[in-house]
């Protein structure tokens, strides 16, 4: 194999363990709530913007914007669940998937009117060089996301199954009524979910600010990615997000190389409607 | 009989909005209230009506809109031949997403259906034959009455009039039939309309097609008016939106909530358009968010909904989804 096609696999791993990680968000709460959040793409553009203004206003790097980041969409999150999810969640699913596609409107434009349609950047070398590693050329920036992306991801799914409020939240995902009974309060465990979810979202947008073009309009394609990413990983599945995260990462930045940049969106689409179609349940998920 | 005093005095009013209110601006503005109405309601019988939200109905849009302008800028033909050409490519492409995924939950239809739309966008962007990023125009001089290029809105008023009435006809009688009955079922419970036998996939993909068929009629009459189409104006998502929003607003599921829902927000659209310029193209877009947040939080009926729950709590119009 040349040393073009491993670095141009190893470029889609780095950035397919960020759609892993933004993804996994989108799935806990799909798998805990049975909700579509329709501006999930957008909570990630939100961070991209908030690491953006970190930059900007203070000079800060993404080691202060990725933390602060992450705490101002766990915020919004949690905002999010309790003035419109908790409501809408019994509602028709009309309502479900107005409000949250509403919402993402609502953030998208609200975004573009402040701050304009224009392609924004961070400097080139705000994280570091590039590091050349037994012949492959890495960009720091994109390490950085794509290392911390993973741990992240994986310290995701062991806080789901390892740790006591990780049982609570599956037991609220079970049944709710009877986790009220064992003295769980769904309404708190469902709230953290929305504060995880919009976390992850948080982080990845500020970790791929760094190497990406930051637009208002970037949230819809990544949202298509997080759709993508959950329905080949299975609903609910942190590991299958990771897994499908990564495959989606390399088959798009191998289409990107092979085939020619405009058609790398269109594959991954194709790839999702196929999927749907033949195996609606994912590469993981029971039938 | 009550009802049919209301429908004449609309249908009254609409006849004669264009002669009373006859500046350039009003008409235009009252074919483009009529035009969003017709892809609204048409969204209505499948969103609305066999409650399966589709987020990406400006596929059926575009197809019709490609089909007339391509009729005339690869065929030299008038746009009018198109548009059966766009309303069976708007059937099969309806046919193709519907199958898989209306025997699934509805979140993955809707995903599906915003899929399907921004690969077929990128695909037109990216196909020469199809004039790319810059589109396909129309007949600059109309060569005669068939080309349907028009320089005032009134004759366009009154197609779009005759056109919108045939839709919302259609839907009423649809709702009156066999198909009508199934759907109300399958949106209560469809698990409890399959066990007593009714063809919950089928009846769902019966709407999506017919929906699809109507909206590529009003991309085709979009196109018409316009004199172009390119991938934002004919595929893009906002269009979509617009659809959406409209038929939400207005009330989702009942026979005139598109047109009300239509003939509140595109006056609202032109005047922010028109008193905030360019800038105003994302401020009319937080609205529109804002909007729909606030509907699908405190009235998922739509406003219609207020008034036919006061009136008849059983309405025969579906006020079943009333939270």
């Amino acid at each position: 194999m040349s040393f073009v096609l491993v670095q141009v696999i190893v470029g889609g791993l780095l950035l397919g363990a960020v759609y892993a990680l933004f993804s996994s968000g989108l799935t806990l709460v799909w798998g805990m709530m049975n909700i579509v959040n329709f501006a999930h793409g957008d909570f990630v553009m939100l961070g991209m913007y908030v690491a953006y203004v970190v930059y900007t206003l203070m000079g800060g790097g993404p080691i202060l914007g990725a933390p602060l980041a992450t705490l101002v969409l766990a915020t919004v999150g949690v905002v999010v669940y309790f003035a419109l999810i908790r409501d809408i969640m019994k509602g028709p699913m009309l309502a479900q998937i107005l409000g949250t596609f509403g919402l993402a409107l609502l953030l998208r434009y609200s975004v573009f009117w402040w701050f304009g349609a224009n392609f924004l950047s961070m400097p080139q070398n705000i994280v570091g060089g590039t590091y050349g590693f037994a012949g492959l050329r890495i960009e720091a920036s994109r390490l950085l996301a794509g290392v911390v992306a993973l741990l992240v991801t994986l310290g995701l799914h062991l806080l789901l199954t390892r740790t006591s409020l990780g049982s609570k939240m599956l037991a609220v995902a079970e049944d709710q009524t009877a986790a009220q009974l064992m003295g769980i309060r769904p309404d708190a465990m469902q709230a953290i979910a929305w504060a995880i979810a919009a976390g992850a979202t948080g982080l990845a947008g500020a970790l791929i600010a760094n190497f990406f073009y930051i637009v208002p309009t970037v949230g819809e394609t990544l949202g298509i990615v997080a759709f993508v990413t959950v329905s080949l990983g299975g609903f609910g599945s942190v590991p299958g997000a990771l897994v499908a995260g990564l495959l989606i990462g390399v088959i798009e930045s191998l289409s990107g190389y092979l085939i020619g940049a405009v058609y790398k969106d269109i594959i991954v689409y194709v790839m999702f409607l196929l999927f749907l179609w033949f195996r609606p349940q994912g590469l993981m998920g029971k039938t | 009989m009550r009802r049919l005093i209301w429908l004449s005095v609309v249908a009254a009013i609409a006849i004669a909005y264009p002669l009373l209110l006859s500046s350039p601006f009003q008409q235009r503005l009252g074919a483009l209230v009529l035009l969003y109405a017709i892809a609204a309601s048409a969204w209505n019988i499948v969103g609305g009506y066999a409650g399966q939200v589709s987020v990406g109905h400006v596929v059926f849009f575009g197809c019709g809109a490609y089909a007339a302008m391509g009729s005339y800028a690869k065929f030299g033909l008038s746009p009018l031949f198109g548009v059966p050409g766009g309303i069976v490519i708007a059937v099969g492409l309806a046919a193709i997403i519907g199958v898989p995924t209306l025997r699934l939950s509805g979140h993955y239809f809707s995903m599906a259906t915003i899929a399907v739309a921004e690969t077929m966008r990128l695909i037109v962007t990216n196909t020469d034959w199809l004039g790319a990023a810059v589109g396909l125009s129309g007949p600059t001089v109309p060569r005669n009455i068939f080309d349907l290029s028009f320089l005032s809105s009134l004759p366009y008023y009154y197609l779009f009039l005759v056109i919108l009435a045939v839709t919302l006809f259609i839907t009423w009688w649809m709702t009156n039939s066999r198909m009508g009955f199934y759907l109300r079922a399958i949106k209560d419970s469809e698990r409890a309309a399959r066990s007593l036998g009714a063809p919950a996939s089928r009846t769902k993909l019966y709407a999506y097609m017919l929906s699809a068929a109507f909206t590529s009629v009003a991309g085709a009459l979009y196109a018409m008016m316009f004199g172009f189409v390119d991938p934002e104006s004919g595929l893009g998502i906002l269009i979509s939106v617009k659809i959406l929003i409209m038929a939400a607003l207005g009330g989702a599921g009942l026979l005139f909530g598109p047109l009300v829902g239509a003939a509140i927000l595109v006056p609202l659209e032109e005047i922010s358009n028109s008193w905030l310029g360019g800038r105003g193209a994302g401020l009319t877009f937080v609205l529109y968010g804002a909007i729909i947040v606030l509907i699908a939080r405190f009235q998922p009926g739509g406003l219609l909904s207020l008034f036919t729950r006061r009136r008849k709590p059983t309405s025969d119009t579906g006020a079943s989804h009333a939270p």
